[in-house]
């Protein structure tokens, strides 16, 4: 076979015309390169030495003569699966690195440090959707609240909205810390997972920006932070299996949280307040779809997990017994922050608002609970061991 | 008993290396190790004395080697090569305007010439300038480069700053092997139609495995057995090949060294013997 490098030098890319050409030779085929370069014939001698080919100058025009080791380069190398959604294998190989899934992985290279590698452990159906909506719902802090909309609180009440938002912000740090360590532990195989939990984190660091700056819209004095809360969350930060997390996180605290959030969006006295809130609803809806369906995918897989899951409600209740989960203050705050006005009848609206609160929050666990295959005495037990602080 | 082998440390990436390697010939059941030299005249006297079993020796370390155990009656082998150690070629380059078409073009000339002892690019092409005439001291100015003396011209330094003081016009023309003319392009101190080729050396071979008289045959056999098979399908092997800049061993050969042996005898470098005569030479 001949080529023809007219007057382009081998240094100046001319070497991919005559690496195409030996492409799809046979090993030992002959393939002559004519070409104007003056340094041709040199260049195409030491590029050939350099690729383990051979090269004949004996003739007119120089000639190379294919060798084995492109070949042998890719002769071991595998395919990681396939590019799309339904691509994914049931375990993903630590030596892939971060081959790209569907990519022909060459052996060798060093090994990835994941050890979240299987399917079962970490897999949800809805993962490529759930990024997808979440992408395509961020939102900007600095616009999608109205910053300056006019309002005056009683201080008490104002100093009852920084509580509440000073006990948002701490745990919102834990719900940004949880998924960043999943993702460093997880094969990028499962991409769709990765993604969802990037979303995850953004959507986080977007609530404690927002908490903040409602915290500090009046106030230059932040709120207190319970030492009980704060185990709490500890709890959450030492999970390192990721279904667990999954479960103690999204499902039960997030979950918790969804009532949270929208008692503070109806009850909000003002509208900033009411506007943070809601933005960090809309995104925790999303949280915890994502975790049911991951526990859903992953109970299929493993008949085992609800028992597991279990197990982690009561081990964390019994290490949290001796702490008072939920601050006074934050509990006051929310009374006080529904209450909107201190007097008595005011004082009792909120109460009340509060104790409905408590109902909503323990029947949507249950409801949870239940839509994972507990049975419902067991959703109703498990649902009242549920941390004191919420999350 | 171990087969001890001796490889220059011109690069620190030869720990990885014979580290790599090292491993799996043990693996393989070869007791092996390798000691480090900073330079290949004592690595090809302890060879030829026995101090080692074996020795990486550049092409000017075999033709040491070779004269030294002549002297001493004692036997060396050339035991592998890689494939790249074979038809390699020095050019002379001249700048792409001169006006010089040829080697007779450089009479009178100052050449840029790699480190003293550099067989790619001082000795081989300086032989290649004498049988045409050209020689220091009569018709020529010869500028050396001496980076990385008594590493045999392993390390590159010499050749680049031989090649850009041709860009730099304080030289007419620079020696340096094919491989470095093309390194050169791809970095870009050459471009295209800087530099013209005017002249190449004819082909001649580089490195190779040398078994010394202390070598045990059965060890230096398997030695030779197991470099030939490195596959370049191992994904391990593979990254140490392409450190090592070789897809195969082929067994080794030496007659490819006829023009260096020349060559070191005009520039009068070693003595038949071995001995070491150049004087500006300070490994
Ligand atoms: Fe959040
Ligand atoms: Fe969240």
């Amino acid at each position: 076979m001949t080529i023809d490098l007219e007057d382009l030098g081998l240094d100046a890319g001319g070497y991919l015309i005559v690496q195409r050409a030996l492409r799809d030779l046979p090993i030992g085929s002959r393939l002559a390169v004519h070409g104007r370069d003056p340094a041709l014939r040199v260049h195409l001698a030491v590029w050939s030495r350099e690729q383990g080919h051979g090269i004949d100058l004996s003739g007119p025009a120089p000639t190379v003569v294919k060798g084995s080791a492109t070949t042998a380069r890719w002769s071991r190398a595998r395919r990681a699966g396939d590019p799309g959604p339904d691509g994914t294998l049931p375990h993903a190989d630590v030596r892939w690195g971060l081959a790209m899934r569907g990519a022909l992985v060459e052996e060798g290279g060093p090994p990835l440090h994941a050890d979240l590698i299987d399917r079962g452990v970490v897999w949800a159906e809805a993962a490529q959707q759930l990024y997808q909506h979440g992408a395509a719902r961020q939102w900007n802090p600095d616009t999608a609240v109205r910053w300056d909309a006019p309002f005056a609180l009683p201080s008490e009440i104002e100093g009852a909205v920084v509580q509440v938002m000073t006990y948002l912000v701490e745990n919102e740090y834990a719900a940004m810390q949880i998924p960043a360590g999943f993702i460093a532990r997880m094969h990028p195989h499962y991409r769709e997972v990765m993604q969802v939990l990037a979303i995850q984190v953004a959507d986080e660091a977007r609530h404690v920006e927002v908490f903040t700056r409602r915290a500090m819209l009046r106030s230059s004095e932040m709120g207190v932070s319970g030492a009980g809360g704060r185990a709490s969350l500890q709890t959450l930060l030492d999970e390192t299996d990721f279904s667990l997390a999954a479960f103690l996180l999204s499902v039960l605290g997030e979950g918790s949280f969804l009532d949270l959030l929208e008692f503070i969006t109806r009850h909000a006295p003002d509208p900033v307040t009411r506007e943070v809130a809601g933005l960090a609803l809309r995104d925790e809806r999303r949280h915890v779809a994502f975790g049911m369906a991951h526990l859903k995918y992953a109970a299929d897989a493993d008949r085992a997990l609800l028992g597991r899951l279990r197990t982690a409600v009561e081990r964390r209740h019994d290490a949290l017994a001796d702490t008072a989960g939920l601050n006074q203050d934050v509990f006051d705050s929310l009374v006080v922050l529904a209450a909107h006005a201190w007097t008595p009848e005011s004082l009792r609206s909120g109460w009340n608002a509060v104790q409905a609160l408590q109902k909503a929050m323990n029947e949507g666990r249950q409801r949870r609970l239940v839509q994972l295959g507990f049975p419902s005495d067991e959703a109703v037990e498990l649902s009242a061991l549920h941390t004191r602080n919420f999350m | 008993m171990t087969l001890l082998m001796g490889a220059v440390a011109y690069d620190p990436k030869v720990v990885t290396i014979w580290e790599g390697f090292r491993r799996f010939l043990v693996d393989h059941g070869l007791p092996f190790d390798f000691i480090l030299y900073s330079h290949y005249e004592r690595q090809a006297e302890d060879l030829v004395a026995g101090r080692i079993d074996a020795a990486w020796n550049s092409p000017l370390a075999w033709v040491r080697a070779r004269r030294l155990a002549g002297a001493a009656g004692a036997r060396l082998e050339a035991l592998v090569m890689r494939d790249t150690d074979r038809d390699l070629r020095s050019v002379i380059v001249v700048r792409g305007g001169s006006g010089v078409e040829s080697l007779s073009g450089l009479d009178g000339a100052t050449v840029g010439v790699g480190a003293v002892d550099s067989p790619q690019a001082t000795l081989l092409p300086l032989s290649l300038l004498r049988n045409h005439g050209l020689a220091a001291g009569t018709n020529l100015t010869i500028r050396r480069f001496d980076v990385g003396v008594g590493l045999h011209g392993d390390h590159v330094g010499g050749e680049r700053d031989a090649a850009r003081a041709l860009i730099a016009g304080e030289v007419d023309a620079a020696c340096m092997i094919d491989a470095s003319h093309l390194l050169f392009a791809r970095e870009g101190l050459f471009t295209a139609s800087s530099t013209r080729i005017i002249a190449e050396t004819e082909p001649y071979d580089h490195c190779n495995m040398t078994t010394g008289p202390s070598a045990d045959p059965v060890l230096a056999a398997r030695f030779r057995e197991l470099l030939l098979g490195m596959s370049y399908e191992d994904a391990e092997l593979r990254s140490l090949l392409d450190l090592e800049g070789l897809k195969t061993w082929r067994p080794g050969r030496t007659s490819g060294y006829q023009a260096l042996e020349s060559a070191v005898d005009e520039a009068r470098f070693y003595g038949e013997d071995g001995a070491l005569l150049a004087d500006d030479y300070r490994p």
